[in-house]
């Protein structure tokens, strides 16, 4: 199939409608309202439902309503949106429905401003909402990857009955790629028989978060981290780059993680042997695979659009068995390779 | 052999279970209303439910069509995504005056104002009952709650919401009418009025709510009759009962009948 070129947010859109996406409910923020704005146009002409909403808050009880009633269903916003989504993710993950929700991050905090940020790797990979749970975080670093992972999302969203995000940042969301999609998927409802779709010839369903009483809360929440267990264990992504003889190791993940590509061939060049890491899933982390590569390896040196965020979950990986340096830049600054081959030049 | 003529009983869509609601309460009262109104259009099948947070939070165990529980206040936000996902479900919301009029107003009026093909049952007694009974919108001045223990100061705490006036003003809506439940005329008027706003929403003519002036013995600490003497004679003169807003086609949807 021919490549197209396309902008990143339009491709997340083109992406979810190809994954069979039957409805999507948004509200605009930069840096994607091209999300939405895609979705308005396209989601009408087949047959699909689409409502700008009145809030984020809104976007997200309505995407729980349409994933109650069996419907795959997405929202995209920004980080100040996202933050006012996290009530909607905290019922939907204890209602045990399917959601695809798309963050493509500013930066923050507050109403920050509208540059590519990695700043809600915290509120993306622990937990966000309020109670004991970990969406499902994909970190795609090209546009050609987020239209894979967003098909992906749909799936691990329909496989666990589980929210699934993708952590995107203003860079991904506006740049502009040659990208290959799939084919359409026709929207399927395969067999949902928890859905809500009427009590016709069977006993009702209900879909709620309240558990009253301690044993019932405890059995729900024994079940979710069971489940979380099954993703750990079968969904944990990753790709590296130019590891195989690696001393130093960058980690990193999306916009920054293709900053870092540039860099490591750039020390390359000066004979520098480095190699980059890259998480695909954020959550599940790739602990385990980080943990064996710290046998082998001399130092880390983790990259991230904000303070050091994932610069914890490597440390948890390593044990700090192995030095690990931190260069991060804030508030939307988007550092070059040449400032990063300057980190590794100090690592020597 | 006798003639026996069965002439009443629990309507099928009311489930078999005993409710949580304190004795006196309406909230016993609307549920029965709303599943004898399921019944008798037959769409107890193809209705979904979304209950509230507050005393009716459990609404889902009292009626045998599906169900689902909403986040405070974003019922009608829910109902919207269900309802355009599967446009043949009737969706109705059922919620009180803390979950629709407080935490809830932005949903509520926009879900109104899109003019959403979804029922709203609105309960109004004036308090937040599964808290405690502190101040709800719709308390009245000078009532005394656990939050406005010197009485509602209008001064610093404003003035109550009427809702059916401010939701009539949309061109979304199609249907808004205040009704009670203090007596057994008033009872009919509310089941008919509940069923007009069922078939507003069966025939697509946009959103539909239906407010049930009610009452809250125990955290207005009252007997149940004392309670209905209250909302007659200060409830109903802030609350006034009648049809707000009619659109033209609902006339017509009446006529058929």
């Amino acid at each position: 199939m021919a490549k197209i070129l396309m902008k990143g947010n339009e491709a997340i859109a083109e992406a979810a409608i190809r994954a069979g996406c039957e409805a999507y409910f948004g509200y605009p923020i930069t840096p994607q309202s091209e999300v939405l704005e895609y979705m308005s146009r396209r989601m009408p002409e087949l047959g699909r439902a689409f409502v700008q909403a009145e809030s984020e808050l809104a976007a997200i009880n309505m995407v729980y309503g349409a994933a109650c009633g069996g419907a795959r269903v997405m929202t995209s916003t920004s980080s100040p949106g996202f933050s006012l989504m996290q009530e909607g993710i905290s019922y939907i993950i204890a209602s045990e429905v399917p959601a695809v929700v798309v963050n493509v991050m500013r930066g923050g905090p507050g109403l920050g401003n509208i540059q590519p940020s990695q700043a809600d790797y915290f509120q993306m990979t622990k937990g966000g909402g309020h109670g004991d749970y970990f969406p499902i975080v994909l970190a795609p670093s090209t546009v050609q990857e987020t239209v894979d992972l967003v098909i992906l999302a749909f799936d691990l969203a329909d496989k666990y009955r589980w929210v699934v995000e993708i952590i995107a940042d203003g860079m991904i969301g506006q740049i502009m790629e040659p990208v290959e999609l799939p084919p359409m998927k026709e929207p399927e409802r395969p067999p949902r028989p928890w859905a809500l779709t009427g009590a016709k010839g069977r006993p009702k369903n209900i879909i709620t978060s309240l558990y009253l009483g301690a044993q019932n809360l405890e059995r729900l929440n024994l079940r979710l981290q069971e489940r979380l267990r099954e993703i750990v264990a079968n969904e944990v992504r990753y790709d590296t780059f130019m590891l195989d003889d690696a001393e130093i190791v960058l980690v990193a993940y999306g916009t920054a993680a293709r900053i870092c590509q540039t860099a490591i061939t750039l020390a390359r060049q000066e004979g520098i042997k480095v190699g980059l890491f890259r998480p695909i899933t954020v959550f599940p982390f790739p602990y385990d695979e980080l943990d064996k590569l710290a046998d082998r390896v001399r130092e880390f040196l983790v990259v991230e659009l904000n303070a050091g965020q994932a610069l914890e979950d490597v440390r948890l990986a390593i044990h700090d068995r192995k030095p690990i340096r931190f260069f991060g830049k804030l508030g939307g600054v988007v550092p070059l390779p040449e400032d990063i081959l300057e980190e590794i030049k100090k690592l020597q | 052999m006798s003639e026996e003529k069965l002439v009443f009983s629990r309507p099928k869509s009311l489930s078999d279970v005993p409710t949580h609601y304190c004795p006196g309460c309406f909230h016993g009262i609307v549920h029965r209303v709303i599943a004898e109104v399921l019944d008798e259009l037959g769409i107890r099948e193809r209705t979904v439910g979304i209950a509230p947070v507050g005393c009716s939070v459990l609404a889902y165990n009292y009626f045998e069509c599906d169900f689902a529980e909403a986040a405070h206040g974003r019922a009608p936000a829910m109902a919207t995504g269900l309802k355009r996902v599967r446009p043949d479900l009737i969706v109705f919301t059922y919620q009180g005056d803390g979950d629709l009029a407080a935490i809830g107003t932005n949903e509520l009026i926009h879900a109104a104002t899109r003019g959403e093909k979804i029922t709203t049952i609105f309960i109004n007694n004036a308090i937040y009952g599964m808290t405690g009974g502190q101040m709800a919108p719709t308390t009245l001045p000078g009532q005394v709650t656990t939050s406005t223990p010197y009485g509602r100061d209008v001064k610093l705490a404003g003035w109550p919401v009427r809702v059916c006036e401010l939701v009539s003003t949309l061109t979304g809506a199609a249907y808004v009418v205040r009704r009670t439940a203090i007596n057994p005329k008033e009872v009919r008027r509310l089941k008919q009025a509940i069923k007009t706003a069922f078939q507003v929403q069966m025939a697509g003519l946009g959103y539909s709510l239906v407010e049930v002036v009610s009452n809250c013995p125990t955290n207005w600490g009252m007997t149940p009759i004392e309670s209905i003497k209250w909302v007659e004679e200060n409830m109903l003169a802030y609350y006034p009962l009648g049809d707000y807003k009619v659109a033209e086609g609902v006339e017509e949807l009446l006529k058929k009948k």
